[in-house]
């Protein structure tokens, strides 16, 4: 793996400043990450990786204000998140979330259209501006032609692309992502992946998503925050290779990352 | 692209249809009214018989106009409560405003019986049962939403709502234990839901009621369609999901409660057109579904006590029984012939 980052004059999109995530309960607040401190800029592509159970998600749904933060801040394009109410939140931060839908029996565009309700007056209605946006963020995941069909109709993968649609169609500068390409294939994986970098790279968007598949992240993402409860390491991935922070990622008993290929081997 | 379907058809069919079930409603009864007089009788024409006339005004009128209110406020709540909840099951009933409604009114029929003896019978009458029900309702409302604002998980409240239908239900039949046989029929006969005993202030009131139901329902399409994802993604698509629920919430209390205290706990429509009217228009957007569920529901109630009242017959069987002899297998064919649970 080469170092090579393609530096460009970026503005500050999302900082994070020890921020400490979990659960309020009666006997007290429950973490789960802690000292989590990272920086991302628009445009970067950037995955948060680490073991089942260490609050990737978590800490996703915590920058998507789906719940709150125990302590720690977050700013957004140098505001604190919680000076973001509704509105201005839903054009800020857009989001694909692992829960199933309450209802499949939607069509493609019906679902996508959604995205525009921050922007649509009280009852919802398209105008043209709105319409070109939902075309766009159909033809950009390469569905225009399956817009009438309904969802429970698609594959995994069509409907993970329709859901990064209607993230798109939402047209916010910041996208996250919570595992969006768990059930795919290697194949679709990689698709998905590649569709992201491209949407974040193109369009200038900073995309941020929780991810098992390190070794695909390592060749594709800007930057990643590897969430250990000891360090909390980011950076650029063959910065992290170099200080050898994927070492520790996994415990060593079975598998052993392998820093010139950028893989997992089983340990024999 | 841009698939913007147009719905005018179907609306104009539904329109044409509920004034066909309107004629047909107030035209056929246990007196027999040729169609041409009906007419004549309700635009102020010249009519055969002047009895045919005090029929229709005065008796199967207010019943027509009852049905179409009565149709059109559950169907509506019940949309409103199988988004709200995103279970297909949900009706207007599942909250326990039906169950806190019979309550009241099984408190002022039996309660007043056991407690005053034949001083009590003389409280019972249309207004007093109204009364009792919508008490009831609301307060079974304002225990939900109390607990509604405690609780963020909308299936807790799923929950919450049936506890309090079984609560209600135990209270009811310890009461009818103790009262005589005469209440316990009476308490019955509400059970059983009718449409024809309401005098034309009382609709005027349950009309205005309904209105607002109807407004606030109006005023909630967009989160509705936003809530078709989930309260996760509303939220991030800039709903504001507390006031929206108490919204939602508070227009169901008003449709289904006015509704049950005018009409008793009319079965099976809740649940009901909202699907058949999903089928139909093949859509999940409210802006359609909204207007949709109202027509639809108050053609079907017409229908339904249409048959209720037996043509030419001077039985008139229990609301009640048509709607779920009728509804039951109607939607258990729909979701066999679908197999996917529309919603």
């Amino acid at each position: 793996m080469s170092c090579t980052m393609n530096k460009k004059a970026k503005t500050n999109a999302l900082e994070v400043l020890e921020l400490a995530v979990g659960y309020t309960e009666k006997q007290g607040d429950k973490i789960v990450a802690e000292a989590i401190s990272f920086e991302l800029h628009s445009g970067d592509f950037a995955a948060i990786v680490g073991v089942n159970g260490i609050g990737k998600s978590t800490l996703l749904r915590t920058l998507g204000q789906v719940q709150p933060p125990l302590s720690g801040e977050v700013r957004l394009r140098g505001k604190n998140l919680d000076t973001y109410r509704n509105r201005k939140l839903a054009e800020a931060i857009s989001l694909v979330l692992t829960e199933p839908l309450a209802t499949k029996n939607l069509t493609v565009w019906e679902l996508v259209q959604l995205g525009r309700q921050p922007y649509t007056n009280w009852i919802g209605t398209l105008e043209a501006r709105d319409r070109k946006k939902i075309s766009q963020a159909l033809a950009m995941v390469g569905l225009e032609s399956s817009h009438a069909k309904k969802c429970y109709e698609l594959s995994d993968g069509q409907m993970q692309k329709v859901l990064i649609a209607r993230a798109l169609a939402q047209d916010t500068p910041l996208m996250l992502l919570d595992e969006p390409t768990t059930h795919l294939d290697l194949y679709h994986k990689v698709q998905i992946l590649k569709l992201l970098q491209r949407i974040s790279h193109e369009m200038d968007k900073t995309i941020l998503f929780t991810t098992h598949e390190v070794d695909l992240a390592i060749q594709l993402c800007d930057r990643m925050l590897i969430l250990d409860n000891r360090e909390n390491s980011f950076g650029a991935p063959c910065e992290l290779i170099e200080q050898k922070r994927f070492e520790s990622l996994f415990p060593g008993d079975l598998i052993s990352f392998d820093p010139k290929t950028g893989n997992f081997k089983i340990v024999s | 692209m841009n698939p913007k379907k147009s719905y005018r058809l179907p609306f104009l069919l539904l329109a044409l249809l509920l004034l066909v079930a309107f004629f047909l409603n107030t035209g056929l009864g246990s007196v027999t009214i040729p169609l041409k007089d009906t007419f004549n009788a309700i635009i102020g024409g010249t009519v055969a018989e002047d009895s045919w006339r005090y029929i229709i005004w005065n008796y199967r009128l207010p019943k027509a106009f009852t049905a179409i209110l009565v149709g059109a406020g559950l169907s509506l709540s019940g949309l409103l409560m199988q988004t709200l909840f995103r279970n297909p099951l949900a009706g207007p009933f599942v909250l326990g405003i039906s169950s806190g409604a019979s309550l009241g009114v099984a408190l002022l029929i039996m309660g007043s019986g056991l407690i005053s003896g034949w001083v009590g019978s003389l409280l019972i009458n249309d207004v007093t049962l109204a009364i009792a029900a919508s008490a009831g309702s609301f307060l079974v409302l304002l225990a939900v939403l109390g607990v509604a604002a405690r609780i963020k998980d909308t299936m807790a409240l799923l929950i919450i709502g049936l506890m309090f239908g079984s609560v209600t239900t135990a209270v009811v039949t310890v009461l009818s234990y103790f009262s005589n046989a005469e209440k316990l029929r009476q308490y019955i006969f509400w059970s059983y839901g009718s449409l024809g005993n309401l005098s034309w202030p009382q609709l005027g009131l349950l009309g205005v009621i309904l209105m607002l139901g109807i407004a606030l329902s109006i005023i909630s399409i967009k989160p509705l369609n936003a809530l078709l994802l989930g309260e996760h993604y509303a939220r991030s698509m800039g709903t504001s999901l507390q006031r929206s629920r108490y919204i939602i919430i508070g227009a169901t209390g008003l449709l289904a409660g006015a509704v049950t205290a005018f009409a008793g706990p009319v079965a099976f429509i809740g649940l009901a057109v909202p699907h058949l009217t999903r089928q139909i228009f093949d859509t999940t957007d409210h802006k359609v579904l909204v207007p949709a569920v109202i027509l639809y529901g108050a053609i079907l109630l017409l229908l339904c006590d249409t048959l209720a009242q037996l043509p030419s017959s001077s039985y008139v069987l229990p609301i009640n029984a048509i709607t779920s002899i009728i509804g039951a297998p109607v939607v258990i064919w729909l979701l066999v012939r679908k197999r996917k649970m529309i919603f």
